[in-house]
């Protein structure tokens, strides 16, 4: 197996090699604005810019209402068919997977055609209105995720055991769900929150086809115009991306791992 | 309406908790999905819908396959072609790429941390596309790029003037390998987990070499994992528009970026022809799914 070893050596280090020239040539870039000298000015201008920082707070927030959105869809939907519709659970997941069969780009002109000014329900007729859309059109992107996050969660607590606990305690369907089984799921439901904030801070197609602006667009913007600053944009959204990720990993350690009663 | 609240009502019959003797009963036992069932509908089959019969009907709103037909236009195909060809290759160079780094990470003897480390970074990696990632390729492989200088003044090898450009089939295709490889990591790693031990050493025990071991126990039960993730990559390029967009502008026309251009200015003079491109998509994607699905219940099989 020695020539195993060699070859599995080399692979890695081929692929690592692609991974990482393309990070280190855009560290590299990114800070080559100062003539002759390697500076950070990209950053401090990218940082500084008065239109950064309003389309990023507008992208958080609009992340920020996308898991509370897909939070309120995905665990009452969820929890539901594990209590008592387990069997329409195939059609639920086949339907959560159509995000990622139907493309972004056309998931958001079906909206524009159906929800435009003169339609019965016009999204499109003001800014709050098109900002829930795009919220809308983002909970629907995030739906794979969120869903296989909340039930994988679901899957490791005995949902009924607590459900009829809670029954005989007097408690109601609001408080089983917000102070019995959410609790319980909270991990897994911060994961998917974390994979969904990923997803949706630099999304580009459907922000730029809505015309909000959110910082996708801004970086798509920045990229036909400057030349330094896009190389600080990627890494200042790739770090984004790592830290999402790493909450998750984090997250992951905390999570229950036995499951009582896989059904 | 009648029929449903038959079927709930054997439903309730069947497993009922405790508190299924109250008042309310039927509206109840749908009230935990009902959210979930109308966001679905209104926001993505009835729009996705919507799209597929606008594609059959004409201005008059009469039935037509005019639309259908018109896709046959020599810069229709031709996007359709190119983003077929860059979703193949980059599926497939995805796919062997992110296969063996897999199967150097879990079979190659390699230290642990290394296995930890390469899939950690493959979570990001393969969520790390868009715009950025053009920006990252851009300050690579770009008539500057770093990788474009070293290669230049280090080697002699100027490769924009062997012709590569990044703003091309070659340049897009190397950039989506980028969140490819990772995708296919994340993906076939637990496949590759699940070939039993028992299976390599029931194979030495019957003679076998590690060559015939490997052609005839582990290509065959990782192949269905394989060829349904290769297809899963090519529905993921397929409907990606960021990178290319931010790449590329509207240099390289594939089909996500005409449909964005239609939708913004309606470049072809003809709204029904955007509803025939999306369905064109729809179809493409949805095939690809359905044979993903299929691969997928094959493989599922062996990883029990």
């Amino acid at each position: 197996m020695k020539s195993g070893k060699f070859w599995a050596w080399v692979v890695f280090i081929l692929g690592a090699a692609y991974f990482f020239i393309p990070l280190i040539a855009t560290v590299e870039f990114s800070m080559r604005m100062r003539r002759g000298a390697y500076s950070f000015d990209a950053y401090q201008i990218v940082l500084g810019d008065a239109r950064f920082q309003a389309t990023f707070t507008y992208s958080v927030v609009a992340a920020v209402f996308t898991i509370i959105l897909g939070v309120l869809i995905v665990v009452p939907a969820a929890y539901w068919i594990r209590l008592r519709l387990p069997q329409i659970r195939p059609v639920v997941e086949f339907i959560t997977l159509l995000p990622l069969v139907i493309p972004a780009i056309v998931i958001v002109f079906g909206y524009i055609r159906m929800y435009g000014s003169n339609s019965p329900l016009p999204f499109l007729a003001n800014d709050t209105a098109t900002n829930a859309l795009l919220v809308i059109g983002y909970a629907t992107l995030s739906l794979p995720y969120m869903y296989r996050a909340v039930d994988t969660g679901l899957r490791t607590i005995d949902v009924r055991t607590l459900t009829e606990a809670a029954q005989i305690l007097g408690a109601g369907w609001g408080t089983i769900i917000t102070r019995v089984i959410l609790p319980n799921v909270l991990i897994a439901v911060l994961s998917g929150a974390f994979l969904t904030f990923a997803i949706v801070i630099g999304e580009f197609t459907m922000a730029s086809l809505l015309n909000r602006p959110a910082f996708g667009p801004y970086l798509q913007n920045i990229g036909a115009n400057r030349a330094y600053e896009p190389a600080a944009l990627a890494i200042i959204a790739f770090a984004i991306t790592w830290g999402c990720m790493s909450l998750i990993q984090i997250l992951s350690r905390f999570a229950p791992k036995s499951a009582n009663r896989p059904n | 309406m009648t029929d449903l609240s038959l079927s709930n009502q054997t439903i309730a019959g069947k497993a009922a908790p405790p508190s299924e003797a109250r008042t309310l009963r039927l509206p109840t036992q749908w009230l935990g999905v009902t959210p979930f069932f109308v966001f679905a509908i209104m926001f993505l089959i009835l729009p996705t819908l919507y799209l597929m019969l606008g594609a059959f009907q004409n201005d008059a709103g009469e039935f037509t396959l005019e639309n259908i037909s018109a896709l046959a236009q020599p810069s229709i195909v031709a996007a359709y072609w190119i983003s077929i060809k860059v979703s193949l290759a980059s599926a497939l160079i995805g796919a062997f790429a992110g296969l063996a780094i897999a199967i150097a990470i879990v079979r190659g003897g390699l230290p642990e941390w290394i296995r930890s480390a390469t899939l950690t970074f493959s979570g990001v990696a393969s969520n790390f596309a868009g715009v950025p990632l053009a920006f990252a390729f851009l300050a690579t492989l770009g008539r500057l790029g770093l990788a474009t200088v070293i290669l230049n003044t280090l080697f002699g090898l100027n490769i924009y003037a062997h012709g590569f450009n990044i703003l091309s089939f070659w340049g897009l295709t190397l950039t989506y390998v980028y969140f490819q490889i990772p995708l296919m990591v994340v993906i076939i790693v637990p496949a590759i987990d699940g070939l039993k031990k028992e299976w390599g050493e029931a194979a030495a025990t019957l003679g076998a070499t590690t060559a015939q071991y490997w052609r005839m126990v582990v290509i065959p039960v990782i192949w269905p994992s394989f060829l349904g993730t290769v297809i899963l990559l090519f529905a993921n390029a397929f409907g990606a528009i960021a990178t290319a967009y931010a790449l590329t502008g509207s240099s390289l026309n594939i089909v996500p970026i005409l449909l964005y251009a239609q939708i913004r200015g309606d470049v072809l003079h003809n709204a029904h022809l955007g509803y025939a491109i999306a369905f064109g998509m729809i179809v493409i994607t949805g095939l690809a799914n359905v044979f993903y699905i299929w691969f997928r219940t094959r493989s599922e099989r062996w990883l029990k």
